[in-house]
């Protein structure tokens, strides 16, 4: 009832701010409003603020304010690997946030289907488990929905909702044997401190099957690329599941259930769905569809330090350089092609820093006759898995991962 | 301090490409209070403005549907029902009509 009351209020209060009238409004244009950038989103709208407002963050493409959806202006991974933790992207599902840790205070608990109950403090994660740290690609279902044709609603990413960390923590699988879980379990459910603003919405929940969850690699994260995490990637504690979509990354996670019945919430069973076809793609309209969880990611590339429409010199080596990620495995090999993909180059690749990380890839290229140029680029994975040449389809916008084209200019 | 001690594991770590156990680490948390920003943004006047300005804006910002693509009225009306039944957001019937209306009227396809 006291969230209806809040709710109340809240209307209330906008009631009011629309009866002030558009003048007053345009006066109260937010002093963070700053520059605007053109995502080149098929139909638009393309324009979106770059905000620094979000305390911890630097400047972030403002995709949603409240709850926040910041995306990862896209130059900023042609700087490196490893995404910077203030420019690393946000995406929340509700609006009732939590903006005052007491790290004294918190407490992660774990039950359910297990010989004893957890409740342990952020000093019983840090130093009583041993700790464990790997680079991955943390990238949302939903990365370059605003790119499918025909557009579907939902976050309007480009291509910045993802973004590669060396992450720091403790294994699930320590601190589940900890609990000791019983024969039967079959399922282990996350929940984080983020609540909806509605008191009967379903919280937002993610589960993977027990297997899964003890397989020594899914990590109760503590820090990102050395730092704790800004509190709008999940500070203090958010779940890091190797090769999966980032959905499965709870945030700001404080409650592990082990399950002894397959999870039926929502946000396991109904959202994040897929369908269980080829590349996830379905024709639009297409009805009758077998839905399965999203879960493992498939492999990416891109071209860095090239922006559409760029101009380079023919006669004379063009740098060309990117990043890739395999997905659910490490990157074989990336190639490219500047012909429409009639013949293919293979790009030298950067240092590993992990198989579930980005790898940089760069070539040179010498261009002997002006014109238009397309350039394409193409990820293969260690399990022989490429990208493929046509985009997929679904109405969520999920799993985008064809080769992607960047059109430039040789002078 | 801290920071200096877990990058020096950072750097072990990526020299020996392995995923490595170590001893209970010595970093630390800090705690956090911030402020996060609020948007004053509002829905473009218009018949039904009133109706979507007064039930949408309590759970996200307008610049989210703002940033929406044309999309044709069956898609509104899915997303509105979606908003309702999943995400109980708490509108009247007569509402959700008008706020399929506006959104149709600000952002149908073509």
């Amino acid at each position: 009832m006291a969230e209806n009351r809040a709710l109340h209020h809240m209307v209330t209060r906008r009631r009011l701010l629309g009866a002030a009238g558009v003048g007053a409004l345009a006066l109260s244009k937010p002093s963070w409003a700053q520059a605007i950038i053109d995502l080149p989103l098929p139909g638009g709208p393309d324009a979106r603020q770059i905000t620094t407002a979000f305390p911890q963050k630097g400047p972030m493409i403002l995709q949603r304010t409240r709850p926040p959806l910041l995306e990862t202006p896209f130059e900023v991974f042609d700087k490196g690997v490893f995404t910077p933790n203030d420019q690393f992207y946000v995406r929340w599902h509700w609006a009732m946030i939590p903006t005052d840790i007491d790290t004294d205070k918190f407490t992660l608990t774990v039950h359910g289907h297990v010989n004893q109950t957890l409740s342990l403090s952020l000093k019983d994660i840090l130093h009583g488990l041993p700790s464990v740290q790997l680079a991955a690609v943390n990238q949302c279902s939903g990365n370059s929905r605003g790119f499918f044709e025909p557009r579907v609603s939902g976050g309007q990413w480009a291509n910045g909702a993802m973004g590669n960390a060396l992450w720091t923590g403790v294994r699930l699988k320590d601190v589940l044997d900890k609990a000791g879980v019983k024969p039967g379990a079959v399922q282990v459910r996350f929940k984080g401190l983020e609540e909806p603003v509605v008191a009967d919405a379903p919280h937002f929940m993610k589960s993977l099957d027990i297997d899964h969850a003890r397989d020594g690699e899914v990590m109760i994260a503590y820090a990102m690329n050395g730092e704790q995490f800004p509190l709008v990637n999940g500070f203090p504690l958010r779940l890091v599941v190797p090769g999966w979509y980032a959905t499965y990354w709870v945030k700001m996670l404080n409650d592990i259930e082990v399950l002894n019945q397959p999870d039926t919430n929502y946000w396991t069973k109904v959202a994040y769905t897929i369908p269980d076809t080829p590349h996830a793609s379905i024709k639009p309209g297409e009805a009758n569809v077998k839905m399965i969880p999203i879960n493992r990611m498939v492999p990416r590339s891109f071209v860095t330090n090239i922006t559409p429409g760029q101009q380079v010199k023919t006669g004379a080596p063009t740098t060309l350089r990117g990043i890739a990620f395999g997905g659910d495995s490490g990157v074989a090999r990336v190639d490219y092609s500047v012909d429409r993909g009639q013949s293919w180059r293979e790009a030298p690749l950067g240092k590993d820093e992990g198989k579930y990380g980005f790898r940089q890839w760069q070539a040179q290229l010498t261009l002997s006759s002006p014109g238009k140029y397309s350039l394409l680029t193409r990820c293969t994975n260690s399990n022989g898995v490429a990208q493929p040449d046509t985009p997929n389809w679904n109405p969520a916008g999920f799993m985008r991962n064809v080769a992607e084209s960047i059109d430039f200019v040789a002078t | 301090m801290f920071r200096r001690s877990l990058l020096a594991v950072i750097l072990l770590s990526v020299a020996s490409m392995q995923l490595p156990a170590w001893a209970a680490s010595a970093f630390e948390l800090k705690p956090v209070k911030i402020d996060l920003p609020d948007s004053d943004k509002m829905f473009p006047d218009g018949p039904g403005s009133d109706a979507i300005n007064n039930n949408c804006l309590a759970c996200h910002s307008a610049d989210m549907v703002l940033n929406q693509p044309a999309l044709s009225k069956q898609a509104w009306a899915t997303e509105v029902n979606k908003m309702i039944n999943n995400y109980k957001a708490p509108i009247a019937p007569e509402d959700a009509g008008a706020i399929v209306d506006y959104l149709t009227a600000l952002k149908g396809a073509k």
